[in-house]
């Protein structure tokens, strides 16, 4: 019966998506107050509906309901509690309303918070959500209907791949989610600029708190994907350039250009039509990524061929909305006018820079993850383009970019002076020196570019805390000022500096783990011992144990440092019960220097193989992006954001009448 | 979902083989690293996306060895990698050779950047020598600016 209810909500929401979708627009069109006014109350509907749909199937899980087909296939009765529930969206289906569901969410979270928006701008803005949300809808219910049921029904279910039963993974696709799906947002706010021809500083102002919020999730999102991978796939990458990686790595790129550019638009009403545009393309790289993940295309072209109603659904959403909002573009943007002018030099001149970096970076990923589906496509030729491709063309252009990062802040508005800039981050530039001459120093130069690439972390750092020190007067004012200053200065200031700061923080790990990384693989048996990178490793012994839905056979390593024990280790190899499948379970212990990583192999005759690594400085990797997200989370408490709010309006409103009279 | 479903086949179906293993080790240790580079440029051809040096795919065992065998015959890393490719294709190289059918892929990025870069400045000079003043009030707004100072 829930199940049903759920379904039925489902078609429901899709229902109430229609009419959300074309009502306000009409009503906005013909300047009907009324009719535009259903957006709201639409939105909400919206929300409980798929929430109620998703609730349905989260009841299905938690009791374990294998009369549902999607539940049998991925769920099993022994499952922990927390991987039943995580188990909703470890699923094509399951994904798809979850998808769905924060689509709605955002839907509702404008209609709610955004009665400062002008009423028509805002009719128009969840018209286009909804357009959104009903085309999901409709591919939820016609080809990934979660709620199938089974008869007669199956005893127990299929159980979830043990892969996935994992606490990262199983918060990472909402995340993830959040992240790609907000970007919706400042697309249908450039679409609804788009149709009323008009796009200000307030616009910008409306739109950079939802950008910033998706960005923050995506980063997030992209970090425990990245983590998930280092710890539970076995052999310490963090990163593989795989396509479904690039798939949430692209809008990553242009939503990050997109929140630099919307600040041009917001501050000196320059570059409209270029975030538009970046807008539209930030959330059709969204699009495009659900495509590529959900059809199979990625697989193989021939796969997709196969069964290919789901691929063929997301690419005629695809092509709807970004061939659409394009054409809109290419009509209605020529009516947005430029606004103020400024200097190649100049605050706007480096965020410019910025998105041209930015920009082209994105797009090379693009083309090195669809190229090989398009040349198979046009002539049957088969090429890989794997991680040598993008190190070898998108890490160049990301260089320069890094480089320029700690100027942009200190540059001004309309015309700067570079020289001046330069001046104030003198402590950095001695930092990064003095950095590249140690890493090189402690490395004996080997490889060559590690000791630069450090220096551009300690660089990236040094300069986003130069440039927070001189705006409070940091080792210059007496201690009571700095600290006035330091409460006094933006919010959004402190956010820039952390995401900044954040990104030192991460180049530092990525360089380090990739330029010095230790491994040692061997054929152990219990009492011997090997060493990497200066710590020696003892398998004590090979144990049994049993967990309540697997069995493993965990090695007991001892690490000793110059003698001294410094930790113990127990990494292990289990092997499902369910699905009978084997998973290592890597043994990882962080010290200050890096993290020491411990891997059990299969047993050889008497042995078994260990592999030991030793990552340097590998949890600056997620601790940069942890701090990044911070940065956003700060920025989005700026007061600018707040005074919009009705309330606060209406306050500061009463004095300034006072005064005028 | 479906990469890891994959990786999934690679890791579960081929168990007993995993990446690289101690016993395929060279003793040279120069010659060992050589090999070590040229696994991470090859694709294991029955997983997605990982090198033969990640995978745990026998296929990818087999290849480990054969890069051994060939670098201890005395080939050059080009030799290795035609021979490779002469058995298994292009589609094993993880770094797309630089040829009439991958021109597109590899020029393209270093010409978009170039071109954004030219637009730009082309921009930037045009502004330059024809720098207009902010412009003119519409009708509509000079109506609300009146408007809005009556009010006041």
């Amino acid at each position: 019966m829930i199940a049903e209810i759920g379904h039925f909500a489902l078609i429901l929401a899709f229902a109430v998506a229609a009419i959300q979708a074309t009502v306000p627009l009409l009503g906005a069109h013909r300047g009907d107050a009324a009719l535009a006014r259903v957006a709201v109350p639409c939105a909400g509907t919206q929300l409980a509906l798929v929430l109620a749909a998703f609730v349905a199937l989260g009841i299905g899980y938690v009791t374990s309901d294998f009369s549902i087909a999607n539940v049998w296939a991925n769920s099993h009765s022994t499952k922990p509690l927390l991987y039943k529930i995580t188990g909703v969206w470890g699923n094509h289906e399951g994904s798809m309303v979850l998808w769905v569901l924060i689509l709605a969410l955002f839907g509702a979270c404008v209609a709610a918070f955004g009665a400062n928006l002008p009423p028509m701008l805002k009719a128009r803005v969840l018209s286009v959500q909804a357009m959104i949300a009903a085309a999901f809808l409709l591919f939820t219910i016609a080809t990934s209907n979660p709620f199938e049921r089974l008869h007669p029904a199956p005893f127990d279910g299929q159980g979830l791949n043990p892969i996935l039963q994992d606490p990262a993974l199983a918060f990472h696709p909402p995340f993830l989610y959040v992240g790609y799906v907000g970007f919706s947002i400042a697309f249908s706010f450039a679409v609804a600029a788009l149709i009323e021809g008009r796009v200000d500083a307030a616009w910008a102002r409306w739109v950079r708190p939802w950008t910033l919020a998706a960005w923050m999730f995506l980063t997030i999102g992209i970090a425990m994907g990245s983590w998930w991978a280092y710890y539970e796939l076995g052999w310490g990458g963090w990163w593989f350039w795989d396509p479904v990686e690039n798939a949430s790595f692209m809008p990553w790129l242009s939503g990050t250009a997109l929140l630099h550019s919307a600040i041009v638009v917001e501050k000196r009403d320059a570059l409209k039509v270029w975030t538009i545009l970046l807008a539209i393309l930030t959330f059709s790289l969204s699009l495009l990524g659900t495509f590529l993940v959900r059809s199979g295309v990625l697989t193989s072209v021939h796969a997709f061929a196969v069964d290919p109603a789901r691929g063929i659904f997301v690419l005629l959403i695809l092509s709807l909305f970004v061939g659409g909002s394009l054409t809109l573009f290419a009509w209605r943007a020529p009516l947005l006018r430029a606004g103020g002018l400024f200097a190649p030099i100049s605050r706007e001149g480096g965020l410019i820079v910025n998105n041209l970096l930015l920009t082209a970076g994105c797009a090379t990923v693009l083309i090195g993850t669809l190229y090989p589906l398009m040349l198979e496509t046009l002539t049957g030729d088969k090429v890989s383009v794997g991680a040598p491709f993008f190190n070898a063309t998108f890490v160049p252009m990301m260089i320069p970019l890094l480089v320029l990062v700690p100027f942009g802040p200190l540059l001004s508005w309309k015309r700067a002076d570079v020289l001046a800039a330069a001046q104030r981050l003198w402590a950095a530039a001695l930092l990064a020196f003095v950095t590249m001459l140690a890493s090189a120093w402690l490395s004996r130069g080997e490889p060559v570019l590690a000791a630069f690439g450090m220096a551009l972390g300690v660089w990236l750092i040094v300069g986003a805390a130069s440039e927070t020190a001189l705006r409070i007067g940091a080792f210059r004012e007496p201690l009571a000022t700095v600290f006035a200053r330091a409460r006094g200065l933006p919010r959004s200031a402190w956010g820039t500096a952390l995401a900044h700061g954040g990104l030192g923080v991460m180049v530092l790990g990525i360089v380090a783990v990739t330029a010095w990384r230790a491994e040692t693989i061997a054929l152990m048996q219990p009492g011997q011992t090997v060493e990497v990178a200066g710590y020696d490793l003892t398998l004590e012994a090979v144990v049994p144990r049993r967990g309540p839905d697997h069995d493993e056979e965990v090695g007991l390593v001892r690490a000793e440092r110059n003698g001294r024990t410094v930790a113990r280790l127990e990494p292990a190899r289990r092997v499902y019960r369910v699905r009978q499948m084997t998973t290592s379970e890597a043994a990882i212990r962080p010290f200050a220097t890096g993290d020491l990583y411990v891997v059990m192999g299969e047993r050889d005759g008497d042995g078994w193989i260990v592999r030991a690594y030793f990552n340097p400085l590998a949890p600056l990797i997620w601790i940069g992006a942890v701090i990044m997200f911070l940065g956003g989370a700060v920025s989005l408490t700026d007061r600018r954001y707040r005074i919009g709010a009705p309330r606060r309006a209406r306050a500061a409103r009463v004095p300034a009448v006072e005064a005028a009279e | 979902m479906r990469w890891l479903t994959t990786i999934l086949v690679c890791l579960a179906l081929v168990t007993p083989a995993a990446a690289f293993q101690p016993d395929e080790a060279l003793d040279d240790p120069a010659l060992e690293a050589r090999a070590r580079a040229l696994s991470a440029e090859l694709r294991c051809l029955v997983c997605q996306n990982q090198s033969i040096d990640d995978s745990d795919a026998p296929l990818a065992r087999d290849l480990r060895l054969l890069i051994r065998e060939r670098i201890v015959a005395g080939d050059t890393d080009g030799e290795v990698i035609d021979f490779v490719v002469a058995r298994y294709g292009e589609f094993v190289l993880l770094r797309p050779p630089f040829a009439p059918h991958t021109w597109a892929l590899w020029l393209a990025p270093p010409l978009l950047l170039g071109a954004g870069a030219l637009v730009l400045i082309a921009l930037a000079r045009r502004r330059r020598s024809s720098m207009p003043g902010p412009a003119p009030l519409t009708a509509e707004e000079a109506r609300r600016l009146d408007r809005i100072i009556e009010d006041a």
